[in-house]
């Protein structure tokens, strides 16, 4: 297993706010065609980590590899740009906006030729034809009309939209910001489904959650950070939730019976 | 596995057996008014249409010579610059902000036309191309201050209001250059004060100018990517940062391009009040935002169309024509503002309820 290079990797991370350390010389893996769930009790420092390697955060040291080139992500931009998509956990989605439009926001088609070179006018057939394909080909085509404003949709269905965008446009590692906090069962459910029907299709997944069922029925592999660092990898099939959040909370130590390999 | 596992485990299990059609659309009753919520929703503009119709109807019937193609015609000259400022003002509150030196900037832009013109005998086309140039500078520095050193747009704009008509004063000696100086020296700048006819309606190149901004910006705003990114930082400035909309940058661009319109509302300015005077369009501010409020675009930034604000221009054009007409006090024409506005914003309140 060790010869398994990571696609994306974190190495002594560490950020400073003032005083505040929120990331102590942090290490992170994510491997080829897996789920790895992150977990950590709220203060962790989970959410700034993940943040350095979605460039929404410039760590002060580390050094964070993607297929194992270092890269310096100063903005989320320049991480999508590189293949990494994260779905925040706020959605970074535009309420007024059609789905079609959302899907597309900040990466829009131009038509070909005079209007779209000279009047930079929006090819919105190709938008609306791809973004339906997306929806679709992840069985979210119960969303009726492509241009409907996503305000109109339920939490789930914007989920979905969220979860369908990073799976088009992201290449290398799609980073999900607690999917199913604000959802209820069923809709946790399908969003679940979809995590790993986008898996299946040999992409790696990031999911920051707190939901102890969810990240053991989905997760190959569970980061558990604790005080700004990762305290150790488990394997799901070898710890129980209850370990998991022993060794969150610090009231247990790790152990190597559990270990991840 | 511990017990625990396999308890917890199962607790989702019974959702194999639920209704599988779980995410389907649900058709919903909504009854007249909710079907009417849902409609405005969708087409923001028609509200200022319906309430533009009513009003020329009614006023068709209650003011003499109102309905005549002559006085519709007159309505639209009036409302050209206040229309035009209104384009500038809309693009800012898409992007939930407000420019409060908008009527300042026309007015400084326009007397630095006049002046460099009439006093330092520059061509004129050249001259209304520092104009220009000027107009679209006030628009950097409102967009850097905003952008760069995190201002609110309201304060932004507040200080630079102050600041441009100080300006306006400096330049000008606030000293008006008279029409008959212009005619000789640059009559250029009198371009969109001329008239002409279709019939009984006599329309000036101002309301053409006015109704080709709004086509234009029609356009950009619907049809482009740089437009659909100024409604979605108007919509949620920090998901638009995320999903890789360049926010400062458009911001800047957004008050640039109002800064530019903004001169050429000074341009057609000149030929609408025929002579360049610092003092001129003091109501013109609030008037802008007036017009953008009434027209359907939420002060909260994110929603309405761009043809708004034209018609919520024209319909405070209608109400004060109409009033005139039938000889009402001014004093009720600007009641009548008054609960035109609160109307609109109620309107705007009940609709956006719909994403609630």
């Amino acid at each position: 297993m060790s010869e398994r290079q990571p696609v994306l990797s974190g190495r002594n991370i560490v950020k400073h706010y003032g005083r505040v350390t929120a990331i102590d010389h942090a290490d992170f893996d994510l491997y080829p065609g897996e789920i790895l769930a992150v977990i950590g009790d709220n203060g962790a420092g989970k959410s700034s980590m993940i943040k350095t390697l979605s460039g929404a955060v410039v760590p002060d040291e580390g050094e964070i590899r993607l297929n194992g080139e270092v890269v310096h992500f100063t903005s989320p931009i320049e991480a999508r740009e590189a293949g990494i998509e994260t779905v925040y956990q706020n959605l970074a989605l535009s309420p007024a906006l059609s789905i079609a439009d959302n899907m597309f926001l900040g990466r829009e088609i131009r038509k070909s030729g005079f209007a779209g070179k000279y009047l930079r006018m929006l090819d919105r057939k190709a938008m609306e034809r791809i973004a339906r394909d997306k929806l679709s080909e992840l069985g979210l085509m119960t969303i009726q009309n492509i241009g409907q404003a996503v305000e109109t949709l339920s939490g789930g269905q914007r989920q979905g939209v969220a979860v369908a965008r990073a799976a088009a446009f992201g290449s290398k590692v799609i980073i999900l910001d607690e999917p199913t906090a604000a959802l209820g069962v069923k809709e946790s459910r399908k969003v679940l489904e979809l995590i790993q029907d986008v898996r299946s299709r040999g992409m790696p997944i990031v999911l920051i959650s707190h939901n102890m069922p969810h990240v053991f029925e989905v997760a190959d592999r569970i980061h558990v950070h604790r005080l700004g660092k990762r305290l150790c990898v488990i394997d799901p099939k070898l710890a129980t939730m209850n370990d998991a959040v022993a060794l969150m909370t610090g009231a247990k130590k790790p152990e190597t019976s559990m270990m991840a390999a | 596995m511990s017990e625990t596992t396999s308890r917890d485990s199962g607790y989702e299990s019974s959702l194999k057996d639920s209704d599988t059609a779980i995410a389907a659309f649900q058709p919903r009753h909504r009854g007249f008014l909710g079907t009417a919520q849902h409609f405005l929703h969708a087409s923001p503009t028609m509200v200022p249409v319906i309430v533009l119709l009513l009003s020329v109807i009614a006023f068709g019937f209650a003011a003499p010579n109102f309905f005549s193609a002559f006085n519709l015609s007159l309505i639209m000259q009036q409302v050209a610059i206040v229309g035009i400022l209104a384009a500038a003002q809309s693009l800012v509150i898409l992007t939930a902000g407000i420019d409060l030196s908008v009527a300042a900037v026309m007015v400084m832009i326009s007397v630095i036309m006049g002046r460099l013109s009439v006093e330092f005998g520059i061509p004129v086309p050249v001259a209304i191309l520092i104009g220009l140039i000027c107009g679209s500078g006030t628009g950097l520095l409102n967009g850097l201050l905003v952008t760069k050193v995190r201002l609110p747009p309201f304060i932004t704009t507040l200080g630079t209001w102050n600041i441009f008509l100080a300006l306006n004063y400096y330049f000008s000696n606030r000293e008006t250059i008279r029409s008959q100086t212009l005619d000789t020296d640059a009559p250029l700048l009198k371009l969109f004060g001329e008239r002409f006819n279709i019939g009984g309606a006599v329309l000036t190149w101002g309301v053409v100018l006015m109704v080709a901004i709004f086509v234009i910006l029609w356009f950009v705003l619907n049809r482009t990517a740089w437009g659909r990114h100024v409604y979605a930082i108007g919509d949620d400035k920090e998901a638009a940062e995320l999903s890789g909309i360049r926010t400062d940058r458009t911001l800047v661009s957004v008050y640039m391009l109002a800064g530019l319109i903004c001169a050429i509302a000074a341009w057609a300015s000149i030929g609408r009040v025929g002579s360049v005077s610092p003092t001129s369009f003091f109501e013109a501010n609030l008037e802008s935002i007036t017009a953008v409020v009434i027209g359907g675009i939420s002060l909260f930034g994110g929603r309405g169309s761009i043809m708004g604000p034209m018609i919520g221009a024209l319909i405070v054009g209608v109400f004060n024509s109409g009033l005139r007409l039938a000889g009402v006090d001014v004093l009720w024409q600007l009641f009548a503002t008054g609960w035109l506005i609160i109307f609109a914003v109620a309107i705007d309140q009940w609709i956006r309820k719909i994403s609630s």
